[in-house]
């Protein structure tokens, strides 16, 4: 093989071609199915800019014709006069995702290793539960779930949110998946060289597996960030940001008044760029070699 | 004889679990958590579809009724199983389908051009209210937006009800699912093929794999199987609990129940009449449903690249 390769030009052995036609034919194809996935987000921008008198045009205008930040300056003046101080919503929201998503990946992660890469007793068992939990519905498993939670003295704290949320299955499932292609050899050459399991999930299963832990984070981010909890928290100073958003909505806020539509759409951005920068900023952290490197047999 | 087997088995399961009695500790925070907040309430909502618990008053145990009223007595209820089986056969091949497409072509661009392209697929999972917009385009009055291009093309001289017509209400739903479908296995497509190394690719060139039709079947599907394996039961479970969308784009419940899914009807026992046991019926059901499609779907995956 390495003779082979060595009596090649380099540019040359890279990858099949890419014919020029096939290039422009899928570019055209991604172009145009992203405008169409990319339009909701596009009229919410422009939903967000719009004064007051465009939002009642007729007939409706998707594009805004006068961008205008009145709306956010209105959404800011809002959120200055609530209940509880909006960085009180702010903070809530921060603690929750930051605790959630971290101890997830930590102990999802821990867990995963074990299931995805060991013959122990029971692991076919637990791989086929972890599978199948995934697929019952979550509307009735909630009257159990506020029963243990309010057992367990959890009601009304940001625990309630939490700690359940370290048992997402969706993420766990992921990683195992990603994780059965962690060659064997690297992980008996960890062995051989001394280190044990924790030591080898720390050092060698975590960095290779970093494509899978960010796609997991960015999953349990966004669930994190727009859980309301409001199932299981009560007390107004304890709600998070998601809350707020939603609560805009209902007009419980600001009442069903004119500018409304505006104020909301501004919120909404706001709840949607959050996530997006995390997916931005984890993605630009993972190239895209990272991953594999070290795997190869 | 089988005295001894059995003994000599019930050792070496002991002895396997001391030898692997570390990775036990490692999963046992997940582990714990994962049965008091998944298994159990799980295990607790199929008890309740053999009761008659209404949340208010202590359950009684009444064997299969549930399960016989919903296949023999209710109507609205085989109604939904057939709407969530034509959704399902359209949305979950098709976003599946269109996932790893769009992931594949995602990873032949560079980097941070991918990224900004992954976001913008990914956005209308991301952005909250994003099925407001069909309701705009899909609007049944002259306002509406597809009504009002096909009243000035002179295509059509009344508006359309989309969102009433019974015939419609169905295929909007669908394409408004699609749209929506690009999730999770979307994200672990495009996690999943920046993974498939590269020396593979030179190696198979070298080969003599000509184009990236070859290259996408010989040597990124094989590498991609946990991964299409993952993208399968998201889109199983994704297209079979379509239900949300249509409450949102023609209210609920949907004209003559045109949209009704499983979930749909699920969460009007579950949640507003509040019939426990036989809303826990419709899941166990659904759940049912979940699991032999995962069985086919993961019989025909196996055999992907052999």
């Amino acid at each position: 093989m390495k003779i082979f390769k060595k009596s090649q030009p380099v540019a040359q052995v890279k990858k099949a071609k890419r014919s020029v036609g096939g290039n422009i034919v899928l570019g055209v194809f991604l172009a145009s199915l992203g405008f169409l996935f990319f339009f909701p987000v596009l009229y919410m921008v422009s939903q967000s800019l719009k004064p007051m008198n465009e939002m009642f045009i007729f007939p409706p205008r998707i594009l805004v014709q006068n961008p205008t930040l009145n709306n956010f300056r209105d959404l800011s003046n809002v959120l200055a006069n609530t209940l509880v101080p909006l960085t009180r919503y702010i903070f809530n929201s921060v603690i929750v995702v930051v605790i959630g998503s971290v101890g997830h990946i930590i102990f999802a992660s821990m867990c995963a290793f074990p299931l995805a890469k060991y013959r122990f007793p029971g692991v076919k068992v637990f791989n086929k539960i972890i599978e199948y939990s995934l697929m019952f519905d979550a509307t009735v498993t909630m009257i159990p779930n506020f029963i243990t939670i309010s057992r367990l003295g959890m009601l009304d704290s940001l625990s309630a949110i939490i700690i359940p949320s370290f048992a997402t299955t969706l993420c766990l499932y992921l990683m195992i998946n990603f994780m059965q292609q962690i060659p064997d050899s690297l992980l008996e050459a960890a062995q051989i060289d001394g280190a044990g399991y924790f030591r080898t999930h720390w050092k060698i299963v975590m960095p290779i597996s970093k494509s899978a832990l960010v796609t997991a984070f960015i999953m349990i981010f966004q669930r994190l960030w727009t859980n309301t909890g409001d199932k299981f928290i009560y007390e107004e100073r304890l709600k998070g940001f998601s809350y707020l958003v939603t609560q805009l909505s209902n007009g419980s806020v600001t009442g069903v008044g004119a500018s409304y539509g505006g104020i909301l759409a501004a919120a909404q951005i706001i709840m949607f760029l959050v996530p997006v920068t995390v997916f931005l900023f984890m993605q630009s952290n993972v190239i895209s070699t990272m991953a594999t490197s070290g795997m190869k047999d | 004889m089988d005295e001894v087997i059995k003994r000599t088995k019930w050792q070496w399961f002991v002895h396997e679990v001391k030898r692997y009695k570390v990775l036990y500790f490692m999963m046992a925070p997940f582990m714990i958590l994962f049965l008091v907040f998944v298994v159990w309430p799980v295990v607790q909502a199929i008890g309740y579809s053999f009761t008659d618990y209404n949340v208010l008053e202590s359950a009684n145990f009444v064997g299969l009724r549930n399960y016989r009223e919903l296949f023999l007595q209710d109507k609205i209820f085989i109604k939904a199983l057939k709407n969530t089986i034509i959704i399902a056969c359209f949305v979950g091949p098709g976003g599946y389908i269109l996932s790893f497409l769009l992931a594949w072509l995602i990873n032949e661009l560079p980097h941070t051009l991918g990224t900004i392209v992954t976001v913008i697929f990914y956005s209308p999972s991301m952005a909250g209210t994003a099925v407001t917009v069909f309701a705009m385009i899909f609007s049944n009055d002259s306002t509406g937006y597809l009504n009002a291009i096909l009243i000035n093309l002179g295509l059509t001289t009344d508006a359309i009800l989309w969102l009433s017509d019974e015939g419609t209400i169905l295929l909007i739903v669908i394409l408004a699912s699609l749209w929506l479908s690009l999730g999770v296995g979307f994200l672990s497509f495009v996690a999943g093929i920046k993974n498939v190394d590269e020396a593979q690719y030179e190696a198979a060139a070298l080969d003599g794999i000509r184009n990236r039709w070859q290259e996408l079947w010989y040597i990124t599907l094989p590498n991609m199987k946990p991964q299409l394996l993952f993208g399968a039961v998201m889109s199983i479970t994704g297209a079979l609990s379509v239900g949300s969308i249509g409450d949102s784009l023609v209210g609920f419940p949907s004209p003559n129940y045109a949209s009704h899914t499983i979930v749909n009807h699920l969460n009007d026992y579950g949640m507003l009449r509040l019939e426990m046991g036989y809303a826990c019926a419709i899941a166990v059901i659904l759940f049912a449903l979940m699991m032999i499609l995962n069985i086919l779907v993961q019989k025909f995956l196996r055999k992907i690249g052999t």
